[in-house]
């Protein structure tokens, strides 16, 4: 069995009266796609910020490759080799690619000048190693002129940077279009290639099905789901699980399916 | 969308040399003046702007711009502006403004002239200065930071505070500094060469050093980051409250060297000192290229802005117009100068 990067048990988080999370299980083995699928407020964005470290959770166990941590916290997340591109993607989008994948994290020698050359190289490394190429940027663009999909890819370029083992995908593929997506994916399949793992979230069920070797259909801070790619036929039964979880009288409202369809494609 | 092509412009020493790797970046029309043209643009551009202006005065009156003392009084100010004019880049590239620096600069040279009244040497006058300036930057980039306040309001504030502490405290009395001629620091830093005022050379490596922090050092590339996307630079680990007061640090410091230069060259101290640079030095960060919004700047583009700013007063003089025309020909340069970099810049978002 693949080495387990990550697992949490039973892990809850409360606000006041309000249970976001009520004990979910999630791991993570070297080398798989994951895919969180959950409707709004299922407690998706909550699982992200306790994975990498930005919420501590109320109660419940956190495994770094087999054996417990205490002290959960964003640097020791960073440390165990965790990094979180987040929706957003948090670019300054008026510096150049190699400004952005440095950000905080400055290659300099004596005295704090940067790195230049050393910086460029291993710009150049990190995006062909995830198959952004192209003739028509350099390391030197700049981000504002390149595409949603292109802006995508810096963000995980700087997130496989200090060997990250684990990437976090917040939402990746929303607001882009069908060639922007496809590059994303093609992305993803380059960082799984390389033997990371990542944690792909979605609410585009589709596209999550496309990339995942496995699900996680978290739903109001329950796991109702956790099933291998060969187990699900396609995006359709999981759109169907989905809704029988979310309306078990199977009296699924005809506005909410044609949400998820809509969502869907 | 056209995607322009930046190309490889890092110089000689960014690139590394004889790697393979690199050609896959190549662009079949990389070619170097296109790149430098591009990188450059902004402060191209402020170059241009000074070129036909000063054409415009010499054809305006030929015999007065081949006299070298004109050349030289711009040469003797100009240095203090420029001390203020880059740091007052990165400011503006961080996000913020600092108003403050004119009562800065008469604070901290208004220590220099203490120091060298009591009879101490001017050297000690130059780092009680340089360290006043350190803390009035600290104090005021902490206030406006730490406080939460809009720069543009607090800074103002603090300046017209501590104009005030001067005013109060020295009540509108002037020191003459006669001794200062004689001194070592005044040969070193005020005096001529070959009839060139030395200031501008101390600038000039200011202004050399300030573009290589700018461009080439963890300070600048943070500045630029933080003034791009603070939120961004907060989630990648940088200090941005820190590398903010940092900036304000260093207006203060500029402001001290700016304030001991202007003082060094009068022999006297005015309770004044420093008032009459906040517009032209403004005026200058634009003229420059840096735009308001921040993110990014050119500290050339200021120098060359310093350089066209003070030649305009001079210029129009010299070019036979009264000094009424003064005025007019400052908004004239300033209005042409942002209508040309919004051109010449793309804002991405």
């Amino acid at each position: 069995m693949a080495e387990r990067i990550i697992e949490l048990r039973d892990i809850s988080k409360s606000y006041g009266q309000v249970y976001a999370l009520g004990g979910v299980n999630l791991s993570v083995d070297r080398g798989e796609v994951v895919g969180l699928i959950g409707d709004n407020g299922a407690g998706k964005s909550t699982l992200i910020k306790i994975l990498s470290g930005v919420v501590k959770p109320t109660s419940g166990e956190i495994l770094v490759r087999g054996k417990p941590v205490t002290g959960w916290s964003a640097a020791r997340s960073r440390d165990a080799g965790i990094e979180t591109v987040f929706q957003d993607r948090a670019l300054a989008v008026q510096q150049t690619i190699v400004r952005n994948i440095f950000m905080g994290r400055e290659l300099t020698s004596w005295l704090g000048w940067l790195k230049v050359g050393k910086e460029i190289e291993e710009a150049s490394r990190l995006m062909r190693e995830i198959g952004f190429t192209s003739k028509v940027f350099t390391p030197h663009s700049i981000v504002g002129q390149l595409s949603g999909g292109e802006r995508q890819g810096v963000a995980i370029a700087r997130a496989i940077y200090k060997q990250a083992e684990l990437i976090i995908l917040d939402e990746p593929t929303t607001a882009l279009s069908l060639t922007e997506t496809a590059k994303v994916f093609h992305f993803v399949r380059q960082v799984r290639a390389s033997g990371r793992s990542i944690l792909f979230i979605g609410h585009n069920i589709h596209h999550v099905f496309d990339i995942a070797d496995r699900f996680v259909v978290l739903d109001r801070g329950k796991v109702a789901l956790t099933a291998d790619r060969s187990e699900v036929k396609s995006a359709e039964d999981l759109i169907n699980f989905m809704e029988d979880v979310a309306h078990p009288g199977g009296l699924a409202g005809l506005h909410d399916a044609g949400d998820a369809e809509r969502a869907a494609r | 969308m056209s995607k322009t092509m930046e190309p490889d412009l890092q110089s000689p020493l960014g690139l590394p040399r004889g790697e393979p790797v690199r050609a896959e970046w190549k662009h079949p029309s990389d070619h170097w003046l296109r790149g430098f043209v591009l990188d450059n643009r902004a402060s191209l551009g402020t170059l241009g702007v000074f070129i036909v202006m000063m054409a415009v005065f010499m054809i305006a009156n030929p015999t007065v711009f081949t006299t070298w003392y004109l050349y030289s009084s711009v040469l003797t100010t100009l240095p203090v502006a420029l001390f203020v004019v880059v740091p007052l880049v990165f400011v503006v590239t961080c996000g913020e403004i600092d108003l403050s620096f004119p009562a800065t600069m008469g604070f901290a040279s208004w220590v220099f002239a203490l120091v060298v009244q009591a009879g101490y040497d001017p050297f000690l006058g130059i780092a009680a200065a340089i360290v006043t300036g350190t803390l009035l930057g600290f104090l005021v980039g902490s206030l406006v930071v730490y406080g939460g306040l809009s720069s543009l309001i607090a800074t103002l504030g603090m300046n017209f505070l501590l104009r005030g502490l001067i005013q109060i405290i020295n009540e509108g009395k002037s020191m003459a500094l006669t001794g200062l001629a004689d001194s070592w620091a005044y040969k070193i830093f005020s005096s001529q060469v070959w009839g060139i005022p030395v200031q501008i050379f101390w600038a000039i490596g200011f202004v050399v050093l300030s573009a290589l922090l700018y461009n080439r050092h963890r300070f600048g590339a943070q500045v630029r980051v933080v003034g791009d996307n603070p939120d961004s630079a907060q989630q990648m680990g940088i200090d941005v409250k820190r590398v903010r007061v940092k900036v304000f640090v260093f207006v203060g410091i500029g402001a001290a060297i700016a304030g001991t230069f202007s003082v060094m060259i009068n022999f006297t101290w005015w309770p004044t000192a420093g008032d009459g640079y906040l517009l032209p030095v403004l005026a200058s960060v634009f003229v420059g290229g840096t735009p308001t919004w921040g993110g990014i700047g050119t500290v050339v583009g200021g120098a060359i802005g310093a350089v066209t700013v003070s030649f305009i007063q001079t210029g129009v003089v010299a070019a036979g117009l009264s000094g009424f025309y003064v005025q007019f020909f400052n908004g004239l340069i300033i209005i042409l100068s942002l209508l040309g970099h919004k051109w010449n810049q793309a804002r991405y978002r």
